[in-house]
């Protein structure tokens, strides 16, 4: 059992590392729009809140389930929709009015 | 689905939100990089609803079509000056999501009586204690930005030796619940009360000024709440994206820290920004400021061959950003230069300033970084500093005795002149007096930021 926790630990690790050499190109132009962007990617909680509300373990299960998803949901669609409509905003050509 | 099928697909997902956060490393590849992450998010969703573990979909269905819809509603409705409540708010909505299901899965345990293997048992306490702090801490940052509650810090003797005292709890009972086989209820509801309580008391002793560092850290703990979700469900694609959020939030709070010369440390517990921090016995006794119109100061942009422009809130709080962008224009048409001086802090969280000046229109090559700009005020005709404050107070440099003392600042003294829009006399943010304004090359423009600069764009008009 243990070493499935080993195995997502490893992958952990190594996927902070990306992160950080991802994130440290990324201009403090668009800081913002990376954290939101950010949030919709954490959005992916919705994965597992799906699996939760469908799995039919009982009406606790389904309620705590759905309300995952709804949540993790709003985080998504908000997340990205608000960070397409900024990035929309940075898109304009240089110098073009 | 075949065996393996699913995770490689996955996999992809994970590899469309790495490439994603490539191509956001450039304004011009960004949008496009954004919709390929969001390609992935629907990808893990579309391969998820094949999962044999789900048995019905209408809860799903219902769920998804309400939080896509509240979603889309908040990313249309929300103005660009309350960018940080939104973001906040999204935070707190994502540790919700992993307290859920985190909460769920050891529900279902105690219910059907089954034993829960270690490391699920582990990986469970850790996504609600931080899911639950994620949460209230997000709740409490959003109701301080959209000034629900003060935002002056709130804190009482003891405060922190009680939020030790809340977290050994929440281990001690962690660690009881993992020790023995069965699932039992009362530690389970005790974790998540008192996480929840944990994520109140953490953010209520911070100070409006310090929310950037706030947002971008609780951005941080909404991903790393997300990869606890994944070990709890064993899914890979949620550790990999957990950890890229964890680590997006944990640099962007870096970055603000630095520039605000504190450690991580100073910002959560210091309670800065209370009036009790400041130790500078510099007061503005005997200092005269002068005042100027807005004709005089109209002439001197007009005849100015570089305007560096240096925007604080208080420009955005007055939604002047379109004024400024003609302000510029007429200068520029006049032949002047005009460079927008950005601290990293100017705005409520990284790089909100930038966007609310793309909102505006201004061309984003004409933002630049402090550092890219800091030398060029020595040949810049005027400094116009609009609703900033902090950010351009020379004690930040000269007083040791100075809160700010250390934190790196705009170089806007070092302009030829300088000419403030300001409310009032009023003190930034930080509470603390700033010797620009009486310096003999600063001219003030006292009013509403909007109306002076309404004002400055019709003198320049008549300027001919």
């Amino acid at each position: 059992m243990l070493e499935t926790l080993i195995a997502g630990i490893v992958i952990f690790t190594l996927a902070t590392f990306l992160g950080v050499e991802l994130i440290n190109r990324v201009p403090t132009t668009l800081h913002t729009p990376l954290m939101s962007g950010a949030n919709a990617v954490s959005g992916i909680t919705v994965v597992g809140a799906m699996i939760v509300a469908g799995s039919g373990h009982g009406w606790i299960s389904t309620v705590l389930g759905t309300a995952a998803v709804i949540l993790a949901m709003m985080n998504v669609v908000g997340g990205y929709a608000v960070t397409d409509r900024m990035l929309q905003m940075f898109r304009r050509k240089p110098g073009a009015r | 689905m075949r065996p393996g099928v699913a995770e490689l697909l996955y996999l992809i997902a994970a590899v469309c939100f790495i490439l994603g956060l490539k191509r956001l490393s450039h304004p011009g590849t960004a949008v496009s990089g954004n919709r390929l992450s969001a390609i992935g998010m629907l990808l893990a969703i579309v391969v998820t609803l094949f999962d044999r573990a789900i048995l019905s979909f209408e809860m799903i269905a219902a769920g998804m079509v309400v939080g896509s819809a509240l979603g889309l509603w908040m990313a249309r409705a929300v103005k660009m000056t309350a960018m940080p409540q939104m973001v906040a708010l999204l935070n707190g909505f994502g540790g919700a999501a992993s307290l859920l299901v985190g909460g769920a899965e050891f529900l279902r345990s105690e219910l059907v009586g089954q034993n829960l293997s270690l490391d699920t048992s582990i990986t469970i306490q850790l996504s609600l204690l931080i899911g639950a702090v994620t949460l209230t801490g997000s709740l409490v940052a959003f109701a301080k930005l959209q000034e629900l509650m003060s935002g002056r810090p709130i804190t009482f003797p003891g405060l922190q030796a009680l939020n030790a005292a809340i977290f050994l709890a929440i281990v001690a009972l962690s660690v009881y619940q993992i020790s023995v086989p069965e699932s039992l209820l009362w530690p389970f509801y005790a974790v998540c009360a008192l996480s929840l309580v944990l994520g109140i008391l953490l953010v209520i002793p911070i100070g409006g000024a310090d929310m950037p560092v706030v947002i971008s850290l609780l951005n941080s703990y909404s991903g790393i709440a997300a990869a606890m979700t994944g070990f709890v469900i064993r899914n890979d694609v949620l550790i990999i994206s957990g950890a890229l959020v964890g680590s997006s939030g944990i640099i962007l709070s870096q970055i603000m820290c630095r520039a605000m010369n504190r450690s991580l440390t100073n910002v959560l517990f210091g309670a800065f920004g209370g009036g009790s921090a400041g130790g500078s016995t510099k007061t503005a006794e005997g200092l005269s400021v002068r005042q100027v119109g807005p004709e005089d100061a109209a002439m001197q942009l007009g005849y100015a061959q570089l305007v560096i422009v240096v925007p604080g809130y208080g420009l955005a709080v007055a939604q002047a950003q379109h004024l400024v962008r003609e302000l510029g224009d007429l200068i520029e048409k006049r032949g002047g230069e005009v460079k927008y001086a950005i601290h990293p802090v100017a705005g409520r969280m990284p790089g909100h300033m930038n966007v609310l000046l793309a909102e505006a229109n201004v061309p984003y090559d004409k933002l630049y970084d402090m550092d890219a700009v800091n030398g060029d005020f020595e040949r810049a005709d005027v400094a116009l500093v609009i609703g900033a404050n902090d950010v351009v107070n020379p004690a930040a440099r000269t007083d040791p005795g100075s809160p700010i003392y250390g934190m790196p600042i705009l170089n806007a003294d070092s302009a030829r002149s300088v000419i403030v829009l300001k409310r009032g006399m009023g003190s930034g943010f930080a509470g603390i007096e700033n010797e620009l304004f009486y310096n003999p090359k600063t001219s003030m423009l006292f009013g509403d930021a909007k109306n002076s600069l309404a004002k400055l764009v019709s003198e320049l008009k008549t300027l001919s």
